[in-house]
């Protein structure tokens, strides 16, 4: 029972670091500039995929810095080219032009790697396992995911509520049109944020490719989870997409790892009812649905508590 | 209105006729499957199967002369898109299709077939099922109209147990497997077969997780930990396999994987990072390795010419049990072709006999359970550029791969 609690602990955390590694950047963006952004996932994929090609050409470590770089200019053009001409029809127009942005990103991936998975190994200096508990092994590479994911969760922090930039990201968050009326160079600056945000996308994508698997598909699965673990933690706020995506981690990894029913709590049902949808309901395992519960939360949360666990607005 | 229903009466059979003389020129063999979305890794690469082997056909001459040509239509693995590709088919006077990413699509277009059939005598359509594995579709629901060349799921599993069966060292099963009719069924028939033929072995584990939704299997491997199993037994395909056993090489869980689709794009791939050597299993009926010599030659060949392995050993058997059906007929009329295959028996492409099992339109056929790692001189090919490859673990013959059907067929 030790074991599956702190083993189940560990994989929880484990996942939820990457949930918040993918996330930050849309919360930044979001807080920063309004923009629920679909197309965050796609950068996300776009990161792994640079990060494959140039670990192929450079080695992962130059990759890792040159990746997000790249996707980065991508998203800076996409903000500069894209968003700011749509910016004055609203914010439907706007999320228009990240959810075909989605589309036109997947499809132009399959059109330059194809639709197989990439061969993208992690590399071999952390090809070890870090340390072994109840026999379990903790490969190196996940503690590196866990140090990257704290160590952006801690700079970001610090440069909201301790510089002149978080400064207007709060402003912002509070007084949206008071911060454009006080005369910041308003395009740049959300240009700037924009561009910060799809970094943290490929930064995500570049560590998480050898993890996960690298397919032009990779977007469109972890896709709607980051959109549950900002509502949840309250759109726009940092501190909160940090304790939902730890939350949601640690929900899930318990879930799988309980194996009761509702036939195990209360006895299997009269057989003289026969199998009938009640049946189903019935013998379903907790374990089964783990992968729905994030979703649960997300209605959940909605329905009581619309700003989120840490939010201070109500959109 | 009359005028119009009498010109209607006039053009709609000079379309039909337009059309049909169109296609006496060549054979086309409609192909229905992903070729976008998340499924469409898969349906490429058997597209590009089934073009190789036409041009190989054409090659030889065609079919009764005629050329062979597959023409792709994009279902994105979804039943009901299948059934508007397959009506386009038939439509364009397509006579045959070919279908075997998903067995509700297959389910979908057996029932489309048998109902076309009988409202439009005279344009019979044959749906030859080159990979739908699931057991109804040869047995409940099996139509005259549909011919299945893979094994189904329930042979597959009376096979694997079979070999099974002669190996005292697996104790301890633990079964996963996706949550949907397909793993449902590999679930179900494992627990049944498991304790008819190996009583004294523990099902320790049996969890169903949903389809291609897992970013993370972990917690799933932390559990098959913890239940203390020597073996896993799952027919996961796609990423839900690459994923799982990339979890289970980074936590070091050490038990052997039977498997039916690990070898499927990416999995190979996911075996050599996780560095499983010659612990991950996969039954199929044909491994690249088999030593069969014309088998060696037709690997090469497939290789050189399209850059992939031949992951469907089976598109081949139906292709050439196609024409040989055909030309036994003497003609391509669906009707006589589907009569000659009925029973048919050939020489499987890596050797042995091969019968279309005429009450139920399954092929029965020897079926091999190989396991993936490092290789030997005696094994030529490897897999995804990785080096490692297939070698024959068993060959499991015909009759112990082979199970009742309670198929009650319709014939014309």
């Amino acid at each position: 029972m030790l074991e599956l609690i702190v083993i189940s602990t560990l994989n929880g955390v484990l996942f939820g670091m990457l949930l918040f590694l993918l996330s930050s950047g849309l919360t930044v963006i979001f807080s920063m500039m309004g923009v629920l952004n679909f197309a965050h996932a796609s950068f996300y994929m776009l990161g792994a995929f640079f990060g494959y090609q140039l670990t192929k050409w450079i080695g992962f470590w130059p990759a890792l810095i040159f990746a997000p770089l790249l996707v980065s200019l991508i998203g800076m053009a996409v903000e500069r080219y894209g968003l700011r001409q749509t910016h004055k029809h609203g914010h439907v127009a706007e999320l228009l032009l990240t959810f075909g942005l989605a589309f036109a990103i997947e499809q132009v991936v399959q059109m330059i790697w194809g639709k197989l998975p990439m061969d993208y190994r992690v590399p071999a200096i952390l090809d070890f396992p870090a340390f072994t508990i109840f026999s379990t092994n903790y490969p190196a590479y996940k503690m590196f995911m866990l140090l990257i994911s704290v160590a952006i969760f801690i700079a970001l922090l610090v440069t909201l509520k301790r510089t002149r930039v978080g400064l207007i990201v709060q402003a912002a968050l509070t007084h949206p049109n008071m911060v454009a009326h006080l005369g910041h160079n308003v395009g740049r600056v959300f240009m700037l944020v924009f561009g910060v945000g799809t970094a943290l996308a490929a930064v995500a994508g570049v560590i998480a490719g050898p993890a996960l698997v690298t397919q032009s598909d990779m977007a469109a699965l972890l896709g709607p989870i980051l959109f549950v673990v900002i509502v949840v933690g309250g759109l726009g706020s940092l501190p909160g997409a940090f304790v939902a995506s730890l939350l949601i981690g640690l929900i899930q990894t318990f879930a799988v790892s309980m194996n009761g029913s509702l036939a195990s709590l209360f006895g299997p049902l009269d057989p003289s009812i026969g199998p009938s949808l009640l049946t189903d309901i019935w013998n379903v395992t907790i374990a089964q649905i783990a992968p729905i519960l994030p979703y649960v939360l997300l209605v959940l949360v909605l329905i009581v508590r619309p700003m989120g666990l840490m939010g201070t607005r109500e959109s | 209105m009359r005028r119009f229903l009498t010109a209607a009466a006039v053009a709609l059979p000079m379309l039909g006729f337009g059309a049909g003389a169109m296609a006496q020129e060549t054979v086309k063999i409609g192909y229905i499957d992903p070729l976008s979305g998340g499924g469409a890794s898969v349906g490429e690469v058997g597209l590009k199967t089934f073009q190789y082997l036409a041009d190989q056909i054409n090659a030889d001459g065609g079919i009764l002369g005629k050329k062979v040509e597959i023409v792709p239509f994009d279902n994105k693995t979804n039943p009901q898109e299948s059934l508007i590709q397959a009506q386009k088919a038939a439509d364009a006077g397509i006579r045959y299709i070919t279908q075997g990413n998903g067995s509700a699509v297959a389910a979908a277009l057996s029932g489309f077939v048998t109902k076309h059939n009988s409202r439009n005598p005279g344009k019979e359509m044959l749906y030859l099922n080159y990979a739908a594995v699931d057991p109804v579709l040869t047995n409940a629901k099996c139509s005259y109209w549909h011919f299945r060349w893979d094994a189904n799921s329930d042979i597959k599993m009376e096979a694997l147990t079979n070999y099974i069966k002669g190996v005292p060292s697996i104790k301890k099963v633990y079964l996963i497997n996706q949550d949907y009719s397909f793993g449902q069924s590999v679930r179900s028939e494992a627990r049944k077969m498991l304790a008819a033929k190996r009583p004294d072995i523990k099902i320790v584990g049996d969890e169903l997780h949903p389809l291609l939704k897992i970013t993370d299997f972990s917690p799933y491997i932390a559990k098959i930990k913890a239940s203390g199993a020597d073996s896993v037994v799952t027919g996961n395909w796609g990423q839900d396999i690459a994923l799982l056993l990339k979890a289970a090489a980074d936590a070091g869980l050490k038990v052997n994987w039977y498997t039916y689709y690990s070898g499927g794009a990416g999995g190979p791939t996911a075996i050599k990072q996780a560095g499983l050597d010659h612990q991950v299993f996969q039954i199929t009926e044909g491994i690249p390795n088999a030593g069969h010599k014309s088998a060696v030659d037709f690997e090469k060949a497939f290789r050189e010419k399209t850059h992939l392995s031949l992951w469907y050993p089976r598109a081949v058997n139906q292709m050439r049990m196609f024409k040989a059906a055909a030309e036994k007929a003497k003609s391509l009329d669906p009707v006589k072709v589907a009569a000659a295959l009925e029973g048919m028996e050939i020489e499987v492409l890596d050797g042995g006999k091969g019968t279309m099992r005429k009450d139920d339109h399954q092929f029965l056929q020897p079926i091999y359970i190989s396991s993936f790692g490092s290789l030997t001189d005696k094994e030529p090919f490897d897999e995804e550029g990785t080096g490692w490859g297939w070698k024959l673990v068993a060959k499991i013959d015909t009759a112990q791969a082979t199970l009742p059907t309670t198929c009650k067929m319709k014939r014309p």
